[in-house]
């Protein structure tokens, strides 16, 4: 089965983006395709690159990170929510005249179009937090 | 083609929530997708006529919900109670809502193919 996912809440503000994660692996472990993991409202702070938890705290972003390589799972960060909340990837930023790069790796800046397209494509369509 | 449901739960004008669930159901009209609104518990305040947004520095997300119109997003629903336990009757709703009763909503839910929920 198809699966698009898309989470809602920030990595401190509700536990969405572990279960989520949760949800992936066994998923994957069954036998079943994830096509997108869409970051929308408050979601979009999982991408944060330089985010810094103490060395005790495992790194949601991180689990991402490695759950994207090893399952080669599609991250896609909405740039409309992305860019109110101040998080811009590199192209973005020379755009808007701003500098940085705010994406972390293994995530990528995407349109509500896709999302639409992701749940248009897919079997089922969950939203978390 | 699948038929997509927005519920609608949170008030108006609650952080940037709102105007960013009608970003998603204006793309997903702009797809030529059928969109039906449900607008349920605080989700109703949504719809209160007479909202003033612009004495408090808030987007004018009202103004949005009238435009809905003109992408064919015209299938908008609410709940019995969640009008009442509010102290709320249609007609304090600035646009036509189909009221539904409580038991009927996880039916009407099960007629969509997409769900998204708010």
């Amino acid at each position: 089965m198809k699966f698009a996912l898309q989470i809602n809440s920030s990595p401190y503000q509700a536990n969405a983006g572990r279960t989520a994660c949760a949800f992936i692996k066994a998923a994957v472990a069954e036998g079943h395709q994830i096509l997108q993991v869409f970051f929308y409202h408050d979601g979009i702070y999982h991408a944060l690159k330089y985010a810094t938890p103490p060395d005790d705290e495992p790194s949601q972003t991180q689990q991402w990170q490695a759950l994207a390589k090893e399952h080669h799972i599609d991250l896609a960060v909405c740039i409309s929510a992305a860019q109110r909340r101040g998080l811009l990837c590199a192209d973005e930023a020379w755009r808007q005249g701003k500098q940085g790069n705010d994406l972390a790796d293994g995530f990528r800046i995407a349109g509500l179009g896709q999302l639409l397209a992701a749940t248009l494509e897919a079997d089922r369509f969950i939203v978390w937090g | 083609m699948k038929n997509y449901l927005f519920v609608l739960r949170q008030p108006a004008h609650s952080g940037a929530f709102v105007q960013e669930m009608l970003d998603i159901i204006l793309t997903t009209a702009a797809f030529d997708q059928p969109v039906s609104l449900l607008l349920l518990d605080d989700g109703v305040f949504q719809l209160k006529s007479g909202q003033q947004p612009e004495h408090s520095g808030y987007k004018n997300t009202a103004a949005i919900f009238n435009a809905l119109e003109m992408y064919d997003v015209t299938a908008i629903y609410t709940e019995a109670e969640s009008l009442a336990e509010r102290g709320l009757v249609v007609g304090d709703l600035f646009l036509p809502v189909e009221v539904l009763a409580r038991q009927e909503v996880a039916g009407f839910m099960r007629g969509f193919e997409v769900v998204f929920s708010g």
